[in-house]
């Protein structure tokens, strides 16, 4: 899941200073159960605009906001959504995108939301980083421990001189991440795999951007 | 007075001192620092940044201290430069006649004075020590001939005290067959563990330099304890600080004391005694 919080209002008003026609976009998927871009926030965003004196002229909270139909069919439904004077969307970064795509030129869209993880959900309302999607996965010999996501530092040959008694130099609160990796992999009677060194990362598995996947025909069992 | 590699080569007990770059581009205090060491140290390092704190290069500090004729352990960090950077640095301070070169993680930005930096970590340490031996085979870390390659002495960094200890133990390992071939310990005070680690570093073909870390006062101590991983200063040394009239004196005695005994066993020591650099003297001075 995609972990959103919410910007500051102030922010937000800023954005739309000298916008009085706004139409609001929010996520039905991972921001409304990160509690913000669903049903509620988007009425309470609504409110907190007329407040201000701003006009919403309508609002829509798609299942998921980042898929191009369903935003391409919003504005199809909803008149308003093209003829405001900037959408203002709650969702991640990705939503912002896909309502930006199908927008004309003109149109300021803004996002109310400051997109920032991956998130493996621990239970509701709580959720830790899991992968940093870095296009090239080592969890195979790291015991399922990412070290580019758990190792501030993404090392890959093991611990720095700062693990202090198997937690992290930079917030001790954290176990070091390669301490882990060493435990599971000891326990898997695996050691020889952290013996081995880690090639350098390769970065343009991850740099290339803006990064792209088609399936081809077959894959997508289309038409 | 040998350079490092020499001396350590003819089995002979070879003293590095630590020395840090100004903030700013007045040299003059650095260089008394450097002229101070001078004849007493066989190298000094030179930190690159240290603590995430932005000074003045190590790469330049490195040369001024060649030209005052001290050997330099150029150290350089993985974090303030990718590996286009890192490369094309070390085949610079080659050119400038720089020997020595110590590759280390770095400390994380979120500890220095820059805090909002990308912290770069575009290769880790083991990695660099094997980039900076394919600079010395004549390759760069693509495999394509270099026109002209280094020829550097390679150091790394071990934490002799680490706990757990095993998992800093095959990293060591790694370094070691990466390339590196002298290691300047973490700051340790437990001389019986450090034994033991050097018996069992003993089986690999490396010079090892015991990490001295001069303790100035008993309140430095306390707050090493606190705040520095993996350093741990023992209630002993504590005491006899807290009981002496003149705590850095004291502090001093300590450091020539394990200096002493590490010149009964060990390849080397390297004396860090952040900006007290007179005090280098005194301490290989009361060890003799
Ligand atoms: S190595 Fe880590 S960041 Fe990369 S894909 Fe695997 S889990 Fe994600
Ligand atoms: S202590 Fe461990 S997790 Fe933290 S930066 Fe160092 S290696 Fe990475």
């Amino acid at each position: 899941m995609i972990i959103t919080k919410k910007k500051d209002f102030g922010d937000i008003l800023e954005y739309l200073k000298g916008r009085e026609k706004v139409f609001l976009f929010g996520c039905n998927s991972c921001a409304e159960q990160c509690r913000t871009g669903g049903e509620r926030e988007v009425e309470e965003m609504k409110r907190l605009l007329g407040e201000e004196g701003k006009e919403v002229t309508g609002s829509s909270v798609v299942d998921e906001t980042c898929y191009n139909m369903l935003i391409k069919r919003e504005f199809k439904r909803k008149e308003a959504a093209a003829s405001s004077d900037a959408i203002l969307v709650l969702a991640c970064g990705a939503g912002v995108r896909t309502v930006a795509e199908n927008t004309d030129d003109g149109t300021p869209v803004l996002p109310a939301l400051d997109t920032l993880f991956l998130a493996t959900v621990e239970r509701y309302g709580r959720f830790f980083e899991g992968c940093s999607l870095c296009g090239e996965c080592v969890l195979g010999e790291t015991a399922g421990v990412c070290p580019h996501t758990y190792c501030p530092k993404g090392l890959l040959n093991g611990p720095c001189g700062g693990m202090d008694g198997g937690r992290c130099e930079v917030d001790l609160e954290n176990g070091c991440a390669w301490i882990d990796i060493y435990r599971r992999l000891k326990a898997q009677g695996r050691l020889h795999v952290l013996k081995r060194i880690s090639p350098p990362k390769d970065h343009s598995k991850d740099l290339t951007r803006p990064r792209k996947v088609v399936l081809d025909r077959g894959v997508r069992g289309g038409a | 007075m040998k350079a490092l590699k020499s001396k350590l080569d003819s089995k002979e007990f070879a003293v590095t001192a630590e020395i840090c770059p100004p903030r700013g581009t007045d040299t003059s205090v650095f260089m008394d620092k450097a002229r101070l060491l001078k004849g007493t140290v066989d190298a000094a390092n030179v930190t690159d940044n240290q603590r995430a704190v932005m000074r003045l290069s190590s790469l330049a500090c490195s040369l001024l201290l060649m030209r005052e004729g001290i050997d330099p352990v150029f150290q350089m960090t993985c974090r303030d430069r990718n590996r286009l950077a890192i490369q094309s640095d070390i085949m610079g301070a080659f050119v400038l006649g720089i020997r020595n070169i110590l590759a280390l993680t770095g400390d994380h930005v979120s500890f220095g004075d820059h805090r909002e930096a990308k912290a770069v970590f575009d290769i880790d340490s083991v990695q660099m020590v094997d980039v900076i031996s394919k600079l010395n085979g004549g390759t760069n870390m693509k495999g394509t001939p270099l026109n002209g390659r280094t020829d550097l002495f390679i150091g790394a960094v071990v934490a002799p005290e680490a706990d757990p200890w095993e998992p800093e133990m095959i990293k060591f390992e790694k370094k070691i067959e990466a390339g590196a071939r002298f290691f300047q310990t973490q700051a340790f005070y437990d001389m019986h563990t450090f034994r033991g680690f050097f018996e069992y570093a003993a089986q690999f073909d490396v010079k090892i330099l015991g990490g001295i870390l001069l303790l100035k006062s008993a309140k430095m101590a306390h707050f090493l304890n606190k705040n520095v991983p993996g350093v741990n200063v023992p209630q002993h040394l504590i005491d006899e600080l807290e009981s002496s009239e003149n705590q850095l004196e004291t502090g001093i005695r300590i450091a020539a004391r394990q200096l002493k005994e590490l010149k009964t066993f060990c390849h080397g020591a390297h004396i860090m005694a952040i900006g007290q650099e007179e005090s280098v003297v005194k301490i290989i001075e009361e060890a003799q």
